[in-house]
Order: structure tokens, then sequence, then C-alpha cells
């Protein structure tokens, strides 16, 4: 075990001095078995090259932050093990359809935005006060919405569209797996303010069901479903004129 | 020069810093207010917080109660009348997140659930199952987004406080993109920043809990205020020190030793795996000495063992724990007890602040992790973390709210002076230095092994003393150091460099304050003083800068109001 080694691949890319993205190739030791990617990650700048730059931090599958392409496949680097690739080496490139930023970091912003144009936030025709108490909500009303709450804005779904691939205006899953998670919450009564957004040319209409959002998400979140389920929603408010929820 | 400027700058994109944002605008919503954190908010280590935040929400429990248990869980170092303001609104707090849209777990009747937790004597820990901090952090920043008022600096760095005439008046930033220093000015300034533990090397905390507030403070004059007591959590993942909630014991989780034994029996009778963290965590010290713990590649470790709750409870109330388990160790809880040791998690110890936030440097405030507003003493009762962050970022936004109406803007010509000296200094340390050899990388490795040895669940007055030469050592060879990243954009190298020098003097700090407090109180356990001596330490250490390697240190009366201290046996 001692002498094990592994080789790491990864992009290497400064704005002010390349014009396009190489991939630099690091040979390290494969000291444990329970080394994840990020681990190699670490010790590459640690120990061999300080300049590696890549974000990360909880290292525990919950921040969202160090989300990247591993053979090909986005992940969350933290719980992508090295025992699962050994002995092929492994190539680390920036998470796909972002702008890189430097390396393997990659432009989020546009994400940002996204998030806040959805309304993420409870919207209610009147708050009640705070000295009321809580809004009753059971556990099966929770249900409704739980996965679509458990998003962590990793970006890996959006790295695994092809939709937003080919046109980011698409407002994309994860987006629209938050705005489904305050749509079918029971305390919440903004689904016609978030319709504008979601019901949008670049909405939930862009979506051709790949499906790959759902297969990549490392927390059982299905965006796919979320699409689809908002698609027939939207639909039925035309078709019914009882179809206006709340 | 024309700076951008605010009413009020948060340093910090977590629960805390968050809420006092909101604070502010809910106070007065003609104010501005800037908001830097060096990641994006949601990504800040509230994120991983998983067991719950106490609120005294059933009608069986009591306000007197839940102030007792913080007392006498901080082996009586908190300050009585803080506590007894913190427990009153902490309910308030957890309802105002639960019509922001916290998913919080439920009573049938479709009231707001809660668990028992260590140190507590009733149910009063809300939860959102067993991602209570991630489902917090979400509805805090997403609900923070309809407020215009807040403007956001995403990834930039806050290197100095900007200090004029005595008062903050705003930060000095590295923007992580461009690379551009910037002064960012404002008529106050909020610090909360959250945890050390990377000064550790096994810590349940993220890479990004750096110390960077309280550094920040204390090298603008202001105290650091019992920074000797550090929380050691019972139960980490061994290798990963990847947190494995308190609330698995909530539940009904058992700890035990090789032989099978709750061994927990023999220091925490009344109580047993619902004890406080600092007791446990020396009871599985003990164990590990003494030869009852299980040898493992990683390290000594305990079972924590959940499998007689059965799958079902485990999916409804643990599902978090199961998935890690999964992921991280390849078992399943459900069948396979989890491997655990004492891990570091928490800094009870912080930026010296009163009951609003307010620090003895005017227009200066903090909050939740960074601060220690005199509410967790010695050691914190799992769960008051989450309900801490609510409760004073809220005060410290409204009393930055308040002080900031009558508070004159700052001046630009001494901000762009301080800017252009700041700007100069990083540079010359860093970016333009020439001919150093260290590798920020291993002098960070050395620090943080030397901290667990000398500074974590036992000390020792030899252990103390050796870890601040070795500190002292490794702030020598810190000046030596070379950066390898010339870049200008997103310079992570540049970064790693300033926060270990953040990391470095706070290590200082916790050494030099723990070997000065020659007592065992609360997580100070000291093997040379394995007595409290209230004749003597029942007081704050309060550490300020001086020129030398060693801090000044003062003491402070803890203030006591209806709790007298008494010997602390559960």
């Amino acid at each position: 075990m001692a002498d094990k080694r592994i080789t790491i691949r990864a992009t290497r890319f400064d704005p002010e001095k390349d014009k396009s993205p190489r991939l630099q190739s690091y040979d390290i030791p494969f000291s444990d078995d329970s080394m994840v990617v990020l681990d190699a990650l670490n010790y590459i700048k640690s120990h061999v090259d300080g300049s590696l730059s890549y974000r990360w931090s909880c290292r525990m599958g919950i921040c969202g932050s160090c989300g990247m392409t591993v053979n090909g496949t986005p992940k969350l680097t933290c719980s992508a093990f090295l025992r699962d690739y050994w002995p092929r080496s492994v190539t680390v490139t920036p998470l796909n359809n972002f702008p890189i930023v430097r390396d393997l970091v990659v432009d989020m912003e546009d994400f940002m935005h996204k998030l806040k144009s959805i309304k993420p936030w409870i919207i209610r025709k009147q708050e009640i006060p705070l000295g009321a108490g809580e809004h009753r909500q059971t556990m099966d009303q929770i249900g409704e919405f739980r996965q679509f709450s458990q998003c962590i804005n990793c970006m890996l779904c959006y790295a695994a569209c092809p939709v937003y691939g080919l046109d980011n205006e698409f407002l994309g899953p994860a987006a629209i797996a938050l705005a489904r998670r305050y749509n079918l919450d029971s305390r919440d009564q903004g689904t016609k303010e978030r319709l504008p957004m979601i019901a949008h040319p670049d909405g939930i209409w862009e979506c051709s069901f790949v499906g790959e959002c759902s297969v990549v998400c490392p927390k059982g979140v299905d965006p796919a479903k979320a699409i689809q389920q908002t698609k027939l929603d939207t639909t039925m408010r035309f078709v019914l004129p009882y179809g206006n929820r709340e | 020069m024309d700076f951008e400027s605010y009413d009020v700058l948060v340093v910090g994109g977590g629960l805390a810093g968050i809420r006092a944002a909101i604070a502010v605008v809910e106070a007065n919503p003609r104010l501005k207010v800037a908001m830097v954190s060096k990641v994006y908010p949601m990504r800040s280590h509230t994120v991983s917080a998983e067991g719950g935040a106490a609120a005294v929400l059933r009608p069986e429990d009591s306000y007197e109660t839940h102030a007792f248990d913080t007392i006498k869980g901080s082996d009586y170092l908190a300050d009585q009348d803080v506590v007894e303001a913190f427990v009153r609104e902490a309910p308030i707090e957890v309802i105002q997140m639960e019509h922001w849209g916290c998913p919080w777990s439920r009573e049938p009747d479709g009231k707001i659930s809660a668990r028992p937790f260590g140190g507590m004597t009733t149910w009063r820990t809300c939860f959102a199952a067993d991602k209570t901090g991630f489902h917090m952090l979400h509805t805090v920043f997403q609900t923070s987004l309809k407020f215009d008022q807040i403007h956001r600096h995403d990834e930039a760095f806050a290197t100095k406080l900007l200090v004029e005439d005595g008062r903050c008046v705003g930060v000095v930033a590295i923007d992580m993109r461009s690379g551009k220093f910037d002064a960012i000015t404002a008529k106050a300034v909020i610090l909360a920043t959250g945890g050390l533990g990377r000064v550790y090397a096994f810590t349940t905390n993220g890479n990004i809990c750096t110390g960077d507030g309280m550094a920040l403070a204390y090298r603008a004059g202001v105290g650091l205020k019992d920074m000797e007591m550090v929380q050691f959590h019972p139960t980490g993942l061994p290798f990963t020190g990847i947190l494995i909630t308190e609330a698995v014991r909530g539940e009904g989780g058992y700890l035990t030793n090789k032989d099978g034994e709750r061994f927990l029996k023999r220091y925490v009778p009344n109580k047993m795996e619902l004890g406080p963290r600092d007791i446990i965590s020396r009871a599985m010290t003990t164990e590990f000495e003494e030869g009852r713990g299980f040898e493992g590649a990683h390290g000594k470790y305990m079972h924590l063992d959940v499998r007689h709750l059965g799958e079902a409870v485990i999916d409804s109330k643990l599902p978090f724990m199961r998935e890690l388990g999964r992921e991280f160790v390849g078992i399943d809880i459900v069948h396979d007890p989890i491997p655990v040791r004492p891990v570091q998690h928490y800094m009870m110890g912080g930026v010296d602040a009163d009951i609003s936030g307010v620090t003895p440097l005017a227009g200066l405030y903090a909050a939740g992790e960074c601060a220690n507003v005199g509410l967790n003493g010695g050691n914190r009762l799992g769960s008051n973390s989450l309900s801490e962050c609510l409760v004073f970022g809220a005060a410290a936004g409204r009393q930055a709210a308040d002080y900031v109406s009558s508070a004159r803007a700052p001046g630009s010509n001494p901000v762009g002076a301080m800017l252009k000296d700041e700007t100069a200094r990083i540079e010359a340390a860093y970016l333009d230095k020439k001919g150093g050899d260290e590798r920020i990388g291993a002098i960070r490795e050395e620090m943080q092994l030397a901290m667990d040895v000398g500074a974590g669940v036992f000390r020792t007055r030899e252990g103390l003393e050796k870890l601040t030469k070795q500190l002292g050592t490794l702030r020598d060879r810190f000046e030596k150091i070379k950066i390898e990243d010339s870049s200008r954009t997103f310079n992570t190298e540049l970064m790693a460099a300033m926060e270990l020098d953040f990391m470095l003097e706070v290590a200082d700090v916790i050494t030099y304050s723990a070997l000065a407090r020659e007592e065992s109180r609360g997580a100070h356990s000291r093997r040379d003083y394995p007595e409290r001596d209230d004749a003597k330490y029942l007081k704050h250490t309060v550490a300020f800068r001086t020129d030398d390697i060693s801090p000044r240190l003062e003491y402070r009366d803890v203030r006591i109001t209806n709790f007298k201290p008494q010997a602390r046996t559960y």
C-alpha cells in the first residue's frame, strides 16, 4: 500500500497567460484506501504545485463547492473515491457548460441570477405575525416537496444538461427544482408569481427530458421530475377552470 | 478616491451573517448593506450543522430550565444575563425561520417537533431531519435574495479592518475573481466569519473555517475572549473527521467500547449518551488510554450503535447519517455500528462582544461562532449554536442599524491611504516576494498536528509550553514562505497564505490562554490542574495583541444572576 501511486491529470488554465486550457499530469502517492479525488488535489496543492486552483470546503457532500468532471462524469470530488478508478489514471476537468475562471474553477454567476429569478422564498398574500406561532405543516405535506429541498446548488445537473449546454438561457434543472420546492410547500402562495419565469420559453419548455440531471444529482433530487410535473401543472392551469391551486 | 460605501457591512455569509443583514434592512429598509464572503453564502459552514437548534417551544419546557442547562453546560463560565436573554429570543427566531420556509420536522399535529440533546434536561432541539444547518442556511440565504438592499460581494476575502479615528469603517478585501484589492466602506461592520477549526488537523470544520474574523478583530486591537475553550465533539468519523450528529444519541444511539460496554456509566451515569460533549470526549479519550478502544487504520475509535432503533426511525430522523455511512465509511448504519472518535468541532471563544454584538471598537460588531458574547462559557451545549447565530445575528444587525442612524460616513482620504498600505503589505509579503522556500502546506500541517497534540482534549503545562515554541518556529518559517502562483486570477494559494497567517495568530491566542488558565473547566482540561477553581478563575480570559508573540491577558468576572456555581455532575 505504501508504494501505491496514482496519476492525476488536472485542467490548468490561467486567463492571464493561457489561450486555452491544457491538462497537467501529477503522479502522487495513493497512500490510503479512503482517499477521494479531492484529497488527491489537496495533496498536489500542499506538496507538489501550490498554484493549482479549485473550490472546496466541507468535504462531506453538503456544501456543494467541489463539483468537477471526473473521467468525464460530473461529480462531487469529495465523494469520488480513488479506489474506484485506480489503477487507471484520473482526469479532473472543470464542470462542463460553464465558462472557466481558472484551472478547475468555473463561473456560476449565471445560476446565482437564475436562482433569484425564480423567487426562492415563501410568498404569502398576508404574512402571519410571529406571535401567532408556526404554520401547521404535517410530515406528509413536507413529503410533497422534501426531495426538491435537498438541492445543494453544486451545479452537477447543469454540467450534465445537454439543453443548457446548447442554450444557457435555459433556466435549468436546479432552479426549476427549487421553484417546484416552493410551489409545493403548503405555506407558500407564490406559484402564480413564479409562473412567468417557469412558463417562459426559456423555462420548463426547453427541457427535452433527457434526464441526465437526475442521474448525476448527488443528493437524490429528481429535477427531471420537477420539470415534467411543472409542465403538467402549467398546462392544467390553462385547460381547467379550477386548475389554479391556492 | 471614491469607494463603494454602505451603511452596514457584514463579513461572512453564514447563518449569523445573513440573519444580521436581514435584521438591518428589517430595522430600516432604507439602509444599504454589503455582505462580503469568501465563498458563495450557501457554501458557508453552517451548511454542515446537523442535529438542530434549541428553543423552548413546548408548554412542558421553561426558559429557566434552558438557561440552567446552558449555564451548567458552560461549567458556569457563561454570563447568566446573556443566557437568560438568549433563551427568550430563541423560540421567536425559530418561528421566524419557520415563516421563512425552513422545513422543520413536525409533530403529528403539524407543530414544530423537538428531539433530546446532550446536556438538555428536556426535548427542545428543533430539527429538519439531520440536515438542520443545511436547511436553515439555504432558507435564510434564499430569503435574503428578496431584499434588494443587500449587496453581495461573493468570493471576496477581507484582509484588514479599516479603522479611522477609533471607529471601524469597513474592510480591505481582495476580489478572488479579479485579484483586485478594494476598500469597501461602511458606517458599521459586523463580523460573522465563523470558527477556526482548521487550526487543528482532526476537525469537523470545513476548509474555510480559519478564524479570519477573530484575527481581523485581534489585529485591530479588540480582545479575544475565552480562546482556551475549544470544543471537541465526541463523534467524528476517523480519517475524514466528518461529524456524526449528537442527534444519533438523542434518538437513542449507544456508545460502546471494544468490550461492548456502554462505558459512559462510569462518567455520566445519570445522563449516559446524553451527557455534555466535553465530558463525553474526555471519557472516550480516557477509555482509549486505558486500552478499551477499538484499534483501526486511522487510530482508536468507539462504536456508536443505532441498530436497535430500526430502519424506519433511522430513515425518518437520521437519513443523512445513513448516507454518510454509506458514502464515506462503506457501512449501512441500520446493520453496522459507526466508528467514531472525538474531533475538534467548535470554538466557544471569540471576539469580545456584548449581548448586542457590540465590541469595544466603535462601529464593530460580532455574532455567531466568531464572537464570544458570553453564551457558551467553557462548553457549548449541542444545538445552542444554530440558535445563537439567529439570536445574536439579529441582535447585532438591529444594534448596527441603530448605530448608523447617527454615525457619520467614513472619510475617503484616510481610507485611500489605508488601502494603499494594505495592498503594499500583501504584495510585499506574498506576491512580489523573492527567495522564500517554505511551503504553505507544510507549515499548515505541522501547525495542525502540533495543536492536536498540545491543545487537545487534555492539556498540560509541558505540552502547552512546547506548543508555544512550535508555533513560534512556524511563525518564523512563515516569514520565508514561497508563493508559486503568480496569477491575480482566483489565486487560492495567496488566500491560503493569508488564512494561514490568521490561523497562526489565533493558534497562539488559544495556546497562551490555555497555559494561563491553571484549572480545569468545561472543555479546558488541565492534567496538572484537574479541579475547577472558582476562587481564581470564575473569570473570562481576554487576550490582546502585543508586538511580542505572546498576548497580554486580562481577566473579567463572569456575570452571575440566578444560578450559583455548584459541582457539575451528570
